[in-house]
């Protein structure tokens, strides 16, 4: 692997490829309670595409692209964003869904007893925390990868 | 010697496994489904969530995933402290 990254051809797919991995694993986090899946499992999805890009083009490639402190600072938004949303139902309970069938516009809405497609605007908090901790996955994950490619590239030279 | 030792072990180990294995319930029989039952039934109503799984683990369970994402945290912040670029002087195991 040279400073460029790999072949021609693993570049050129991956420049095809990593804008609907990255969809996709948004999809994955936007429908976590209606599908299978959630924040976890999509933000190491969009996390891979990152490693992708990483493995494809190098560290070079990535440069001015992702800004590491800017990924560090939003998986402390993402961690802060889901205690905040732990205690919005302290009055209750710690993690108390206050926004479940509410009728609040946002993810206020019911759904129908038994088997259905679901419903997108609805599960209160529960969306808002797949959010957080998607954001907070994918960030994490990907400043490890980062950070772990540019440390052993730096021994490599050495 | 060494190797009836290992012999002896391996058929107590497997002697084990197979009296465990002979004597399981059916599969997907669970030893109380209790809660299981509650929030299979009751999911759908109370966080609106059609995926049980999620319902359960941000909303009935959600201090499992603070600690989960805790976890993920402490992880992520001891890989920046191991990778990080020393400053100029610096030496790996010197106080600042």
């Amino acid at each position: 692997m040279n400073e460029q990254g790999m072949s021609v051809i693993v570049r050129t797919v991956t420049r095809l490829v990593y804008g609907l991995v990255i969809v996709f694993g948004f999809y994955v986090i936007m429908h976590g309670h209606l599908t299978p899946g959630g924040g976890f499992q999509g933000g190491a999805i969009v996390a891979s595409a990152f490693a992708l890009l990483l493995v494809s083009f190098g560290a070079a490639g990535l440069k001015g692209r992702l800004n590491k402190h800017l990924l560090q600072s939003l998986e402390e938004v993402g961690a802060l964003a889901f205690l905040g949303l732990a205690f919005a139902g302290i009055g209750t309970a710690f993690f108390y869904n206050l926004l479940a069938n509410s009728g609040s516009f946002l993810f206020g809405a019911s759904v129908p007893i038994g088997p259905s497609a679901g419903v997108l605007n609805a599960g209160g908090t529960v969306p808002l925390m797949n959010w957080a901790v998607g954001l907070k996955v994918l960030t994490g994950i990907a400043s490890i990868v980062i950070v772990m490619l540019i440390g052993a590239r730096k021994e490599e030279t050495e | 010697m060494r190797k009836v030792a290992l012999l002896v072990a391996f058929l107590f180990v497997s002697a084990f496994l197979l009296l465990a294995a002979t004597s399981m319930r059916p599969f997907g029989v669970p030893n109380d489904a209790a809660m299981d039952d509650y929030f299979i039934a009751n999911a759908q109503a109370e966080v609106a969530a059609n995926n049980v799984v999620t319902a359960v683990v941000f909303d009935y369970r959600g201090f499992d995933t603070l600690g989960e994402a805790t976890v993920l945290f402490a992880a992520v912040v001891g890989v920046l402290t191991l990778f990080r670029k020393l400053k100029d002087d610096e030496q790996w195991g010197e106080a600042r």
